[in-house]
Order: C-alpha cells, then structure tokens, then sequence
C-alpha cells in the first residue's frame, strides 16, 4: 500500500481550534509543507501573533516564540539578527500587522529583515470577536462598526502588499488566497518561494493569503468562500506585486 | 590594572561587550545616546549585532526575541523610552528569559526634560508594565558602579532568567570618573536548554510564551515567578553603609543623591553631628531588613530619605521602618538636583538645633 497523502512533518500532532471553515489551516498546512520540502524544519523559528493564530506556536513543530500584538516583526529580527543560518518566519493577522504592527513590519521590510512573513487578512478581528479590521472594506459590518466600515470615518481599506511592495527591502510580495484547489497550489507556490527567497539572503518576503472568518462574518463556510471570492479579491487583486529577486 | 578614564554611558556599553553581550537594540534618546553610539562602532568589531530600531517597543521587542533564541542581549533608554519598552519587558519578565536593560533617568513626568533625575523608581521597581512582577534593579552611585553592575546584570539575568535594570541618571551617563575593569564573581550559570535556535530533528520543539490561557495554568506561572522573586530576595540584596553605625541623623539615598548625601554627612560630621548613610544598591530587591536593623540603634533620631523625585522610594523606607522612626523627605522632581546644605539643613529640623 502506497501513502497517498500524509500530513506535513512540519505541523505537530495539536488539535487545532480554528473554527469550521477558517481558513487558517490550510494556510498552516501550506507554511508546514513548504518548510519540510525545503528542509527547514529542524532550522526554523515561527513568531506567533496575537490574535485567532496565537496558538500558532503550537501546531508548528519548528522552535516557535509568541510575541506581543503586532511586534512579531521585531521578534523575529531579534532572532534572525542571532541566527543568520535559521528560516525565520511571522504569521500574522490583519490587525496584527495592519494596524498595531504596522512600523514594525514597515522597517522591518525597509531593513531587508531575511525573514518571512506569512499575513492572513480576512477583512476583521476574529479572536476578539469581529471588530473593524484596517483590511475591513467599505460597508461591512463589524461589532465596532454596526452599520459598515463608513469611508469618511475610517477611509478605505490598507492593501499591505502593494504598500511593502514600494520598499526596497521587500524581495518578495505576493497576494494569494486558499478558498480553492487551484489556488491553495498558488500559494503554496508563493510561500515556498518566499522562503528560498529568505534562505538565499535575497531581503524581505511577504506572502498576504485573502482567508475567510465565517465565524464573525456570519456565514456559512460555503458562503464565506463565495463573500470572498466576490468582495474581497475585486479590492485586494491576487498577484505579485514586488519580485526583486535575480530569478525573476 | 591602571585606571582609566571613561565617560559613564561609554562605561556600560564597554561593560556589556566585555560581560559577552553581542546584540544591542535600541532607538536613540537623550541623556543616554552614547550606549548606542558606541556599540554601533564596536558590535561590529566583536563578530555582534547593533540595529538601531524603529521605536523602543520595537527595540526591547527585538531583545526579546533574541534573548529567546539565546543570545547575550541588551537594550538601553531613558524615561520616556523605557516607559515605551515596558510592554517588552513584561513579556521577557513571564516568558523567561534575561535580558539588560539601562535606563538613564531624565526628568519627567511626559517629555520631561534631559537633565537627571530619579523619578522612575516606582516604574522600575514595581515592574512598570502589567502583571505581577518584578526585575532586579541595580542603582550604580559611581562609573566604576556602572561598570561593574552592567557586567553582572548579564549573569543574574541568565542566573534566575530574568530581565535586569540598571538605573542610573543623566548624571552617571554624562559624567566621566576614572575606573578600573574587573570582572564580576563567577557564577554557575544553567545552560540555555530552551532557546529557540532551530530544534536541528534532535528534541522537541521550543516555545518561548507569555500565555497561559487556563486561568490554573496562569496561577502556577504567577507562583514560579513569586518563588524566583523570594530566591532573588533571599539572595541578591545589596547596600552600603557609611558613617551609620553611631548616626543620629540617617540619609536613605540611591545613585547621584548618595553622593550628595555623602557630602552631606561629612560636612555635619565637621560641624559635630553624628550623620551617616544608607545606600539601597539594589533597589529591587529592596534592603528592607538591612535598613530597618540600621535605623533601630536608639542612636538614630531621624531618618531623611533624598531623592531626585517628589519622593518614591520614601515608600520603602517607610515599609521598612514600619514607623519605628521619624521619616523627612529631601528631593526635587524634573531634573533639579539638591546642594548638601540643603540636607544639612534637613538634618538640622530633625534635631530640633540651629546649623552653624
């Protein structure tokens, strides 16, 4: 008998408590299956966010270090500065790293920090209960904007990877998202790339993965996929936005 | 070993590349620039790191990621700054992990101004960020101090895995003495078994964390870090004692004031009154029992506690006496600094005489 499909050597045994439909597991899956085939997980260092990943640190089997909400960036320069030779990578949510972090995963792209970051933006805040997130677009609603996200109160909405995309330092800028099949492969594509990118020296690589909350949303799963795939990626356009890397 | 002339900033940073300390992360503020500046030239020349961050949270967050994979590692501010790393340090005071921090004081409250002053003692004592807990807190009065406190703030700090203050003022950083380098006691240090430095397929993984979401598993946390706490009490309590054993009129003083109560003493002591000192080196741990057994000899009419503040650490004086003594209060806040006749004055009022 042939093993058909196992699970990644880079994810432990840990019951995940994402909610049904979240797509933070597949986007797990992705980073743990990147790290095996590159061989890097016995030499990498995940930082775990605040927010519904905080227990990222332990679903990873890699050596893994929680940080304070938004400071992963820093977190993991401090590690990376240390360890040149380890993978060192972030996995953070949109106000994580929209909002509060957001000087720290500015410099940390303007200094060409060799790290990862692997940003999962689905439009709100989804561990303290669906409030407004910078990524929350125009007219939905959240616990803290009850009748939609108001342009001239909030503005619009930030879009990271074009943002990083504009800094020197950022090597690698890819927005992708895992709603469907041939979409997960794309960015499994991007993120594996972002980390031979990081293990070659080349600067800061970013990876925005679009993912559903259906939780806070109020849909179903199935919905949730649709509501993306109809509102968000119209905003947040897929594709590369910075690459530059000598194998472009 | 000659002596040599260093300026107190360039002492501490000196001190930490030769206590090991190889990883500096910092965001520059005024009295203490030269710590930076000078391991920003010499890091380097050491096979070490220096990266001036984006802010001070995002400097003692760099700390704490590499203090979490292991390393020697330091960051240095003044008031305003540190009150920014606070969240930082509380993280580094739960998860673990030692790290150096420096704080030369300047005068607040807000911005404050950039002379000297010592109105952090609450902050740094107390813990300054949120939760229960505590970091050791060494207050050097000399260059020489800060020297020597800076080397073996690294080994406490990697001795009980904790973060460690040195806290001194714009006085200390600016000021130069003549010292001589010397190393710290030696002591057995554990080795780094839980640094996140790849796990290379040879053990499980490590997690360097500060949540512990079970409110029981947050209580047992809490419990190990208050019995880490009562072992630092137990072990690392410092002062100094000048002139106290026969004193009628006793100083309580940290840091800069000390010299200014020493002058103080000496200059009473010309005039026939018996004045002595007692010097907290640590500040936390507070010398409570110390002070208390010095204050209790019947000789002691009051006690004056000077500070460069309103009056913060005159709470643990009073904790410590426990009203056995009268306790006055000498000090200025927002970086004014007090003459020694303005003690000597103080010491008179106590006495109930006429100064001469």
């Amino acid at each position: 008998m042939s093993i058909v499909y196992r699970k990644s050597k880079g994810l432990t045994d840990a019951e995940m408590h994402y909610c049904p439909g979240c797509t933070h597991g597949v986007a797990h899956k992705l980073v743990a299956e990147a790290l095996e085939e590159l061989g890097l997980v016995g030499s990498a260092v995940g930082v775990a966010p605040v927010g519904c990943s905080v227990f990222a640190y332990n679903y990873f089997a890699c050596d893994m270090h929680e940080a304070a909400h938004g400071r992963a960036p820093a977190v993991a320069t401090g590690i990376k500065r240390v360890h040149p030779d380890l993978a060192v990578f972030t996995y953070q949510g949109d106000g994580d790293l929209a909002a509060i972090g957001t000087a720290e995963i500015v410099h940390a792209a303007m200094r060409g920090e060799k790290i990862t970051t692997v940003f999962i933006n689905n439009a709100i805040y989804g561990m303290t209960g669906g409030q407004m997130a910078p990524t929350t677009l125009v007219g939905q609603k959240a616990t803290t904007a009850p009748f939609g996200r108001q342009k001239d109160h909030y503005g619009s909405p930030i879009r990271m990877a074009e943002l990083l995309s504009t800094i020197d330092g950022c090597v690698y800028a890819e927005r992708v998202t895992v709603v469907d099949v041939p979409n997960i492969l794309k960015a499994k594509k991007a993120i594996k790339k972002a980390f031979q990118l990081q293990m070659a020296g080349a600067g800061f690589t970013f990876v925005e993965v679009l993912s559903t909350c259906p939780t806070n949303w109020g849909l179903t799963p199935l919905e949730a996929i649709g509501w993306l795939k109809a509102n968000m990626i119209p905003y947040f356009p897929l594709g590369v936005y910075a690459d530059r890397s000598e194998a472009k | 070993m000659a002596k040599e002339l260093w300026k107190g900033n360039e002492a501490v940073a000196e001190a930490a590349i030769r206590a090991g300390c190889r990883y500096f992360f910092g965001y520059p503020i005024t009295p203490q620039n030269e710590i930076p500046e000078y391991l920003s030239r010499h890091l380097p020349e050491h096979g070490g790191c220096f990266v001036q961050a984006e802010s001070e949270i995002a400097a003692i967050n760099m700390v704490y990621g590499a203090a979490g994979s292991g390393a020697r590692v330091m960051t240095s501010s003044s008031s305003p700054g540190i009150s920014l790393k606070q969240e930082g340090v509380t993280y580094i005071a739960c998860a673990e992990l030692p790290a150096v921090i420096v704080n030369m004081m300047r005068g607040g409250p807000g911005l404050g101004n950039i002379a000297p002053s010592q109105a952090d003692y609450y902050q740094a004592t107390r813990g300054g960020g949120n939760g229960d807990y505590r970091t050791v807190v060494l207050a050097p009065a000399t260059i020489q101090e800060a020297a020597d406190f800076t080397q073996e703030a690294f080994d406490i700090a990697d001795y009980y895995r904790t973060p460690v203050v040195v806290l001194a003022d714009g006085m200390i950083g600016q000021m130069m003495e003549a010292i001589e380098w010397r190393k710290p006691k030696e002591r057995a240090l554990p080795p780094k078994d839980w640094a996140t430095d790849g796990t290379r397929g040879k053990r499980p993984h490590n997690i360097i964390n500060s949540l512990y979401i079970d409110a029981k598993d947050c209580a047992v946390q809490n419990r190990k870090l208050q019995e880490k706490y009562d072992r630092i009490t137990e072990n690392e309590v410092r002062y100094e004692e000048f002139m106290a054993q026969d004193a009628e009129i006793l100083f309580v003083a940290y840091g800069t004031t000390a010299r200014i109560a020493r002058a103080a003493v000496l200059k009473l002591r010309k005039d026939g009154v018996k004045a002595g000192l007692f010097r907290p080196v640590t500040l936390w741990p507070f010398p409570e029992k110390a002070l208390r057994e010095c204050a209790a000899h019947e000789n002691v009419a009051a006690v004056i506690d000077v500070e460069l503040s309103m009056g913060q650490m005159i709470d643990d004086v009073k904790i410590a006496l426990a009203g056995a003594k009268p306790v006055r209060f000498v000090g200025m806040g927002g970086g004014a600094i007090p003459a020694p006749q303005e003690l000597v004055d103080e010491a008179y009022k106590a006495l109930g005489r006429c100064g001469k």
